[in-house]
């Protein structure tokens, strides 16, 4: 069913992201970084455990935490962007950048979605994706444009490094021209181009080039995964399977 | 039983991280009805991923079952969406005594520059600076205040 797809793969997106955000608590440059990544990833978890309820309630998907705790790898439909290692600040805040620009235009999609359960929820998560990105686009100009030489040779490195994965956000799910047919979503295309518009605006305000030559990182939404999947996964369940049945 | 009687027994039930605002002045009951002594509410989260939501929906059916109803149902939903515009009055009253600078209201759509000049909770100036969009809870930015020299919470519109 094209519907669920389409949900595992933003929830997973969210999820997985959320997990790297929240690696930041405890080890921020500054102590308001290290609360806006803990803030930012409390909110992709509320945005991952939304879209797990409505596969729950609404499509008969198994629990939250058992779609969030007990899957395998390869049942993961990520985007491999997400999944990559925070590594240095530089590189997690522009990850943050670019992700979050695509979460903006694709919940003001969404907005116009006739499945009623997920256009609900656009609305509110909207409003809320803005505060991510007015906070990430503050520090790639601030760093990118307002900073030294070595903040700004920094931010472009990352911008490139991250490039190609960002690209793989728009690869396609199981059928998306069903999708598109029946008005669920407008699709990763015409995503990508909104998101790259926004883009090209936004990086010359930072001083920064958007490589030309990118070949997209596809196969997350297809459950190959990077390297890197494996063990976050591990670490993040690793309480739950101590005793999934366990009361919290 | 009314629904009056409902929204006024809702008035006990706060906010457990901000306990000066109670859940009807802070907007998160979204529909009241009481057919055949059968109450049903719905209420809201203010944030997707807020931690206290769960808490609220505890609280509201505690404090509606004691007016005596046949059945109490309490659904979370996202029927009629939370926004700052939702709260109430006394609500924004209730913040600042809290300490917590307002939202500013807004029509349609707000920019987020807003939160540049939000007004000092304790001097009112707006000669404020906006440190970061984000604050102890998900609902909060944190400033500080040029004139009075001291740095405060606002309410985030949204």
């Amino acid at each position: 069913m094209v519907i669920k797809d389409l949900l595992y793969r933003l929830a997973d997106d969210c999820l997985i992201i959320a997990h790297r955000h929240s690696e930041w608590t405890g080890f921020g440059p500054l102590l308001e970084e290290d609360i806006a990544f803990s803030s930012i990833a409390q909110d992709k978890l509320g945005h991952a455990n939304a879209l797990y309820k409505i596969l729950h309630e609404q499509l008969g998907e198994p629990n939250p935490d058992t779609i969030a705790f007990n899957r395998s790898e390869q049942d993961f439909k990520c985007c491999q962007f997400v999944e990559l290692p925070n590594a240095s600040y530089d590189f997690s805040l522009v990850r943050h950048f670019l992700f979050d620009v695509s979460e903006l235009f694709r919940w003001q999609m969404l907005q116009e979605s006739n499945y009623e359960p997920l256009a609900k929820l656009a609305v509110k998560i909207h409003g809320e994706v803005k505060y991510h990105v007015y906070h990430a686009q503050t520090w790639i100009v601030q760093l990118g444009a307002q900073g030294n030489e070595e903040s700004h040779s920094r931010m472009q490195t990352a911008l490139n490094t991250a490039w190609p994965y960002a690209l793989g956000i728009f690869e396609h799910g199981a059928d998306e021209g069903a999708l598109i047919t029946d008005g669920v979503f407008a699709g990763e295309d015409a995503l990508r181009s909104a998101w790259h518009g926004f883009l090209v605006e936004r990086c010359a305000a930072a001083n920064l080039t958007i490589p030309t030559d990118a070949t997209p990182m596809l196969g997350g939404r297809k459950g190959y995964h990077t390297e890197y999947l494996k063990p976050l996964l591990d670490e993040m369940n690793e309480v739950f399977r101590i005793d999934p049945a366990a009361e919290w | 039983m009314t629904e009056a009687d409902i929204l006024l027994a809702l008035q006990e039930v706060t906010d457990p991280e901000i306990p000066t605002i109670s859940v009807v002045d802070l907007g998160i009951v979204t529909s009241v009805s009481v057919i055949d002594n059968v109450i049903r509410v719905s209420i809201t989260p203010t944030f997707v991923g807020c931690p206290a939501i769960d808490i609220m929906k505890r609280d509201v059916e505690q404090a509606l079952s004691k007016l005596g109803a046949t059945e109490v149902h309490v659904d979370v939903n996202y029927d009629i969406p939370w926004s700052t515009n939702r709260v109430s009055e006394r609500g924004r009253a209730a913040l600042l005594k809290h300490g917590l600078a307002p939202p500013e209201p807004y029509i349609v759509s707000f920019e987020l520059d807003v939160l540049n000049d939000t007004a000092c909770p304790f001097c009112g100036s707006r000669n404020t600076t906006l440190k970061s969009p984000f604050g102890p809870t998900l609902c909060r930015s944190l400033h500080y205040c040029n004139k009075c020299l001291q740095a405060f919470e606002g309410f985030k519109p949204l």
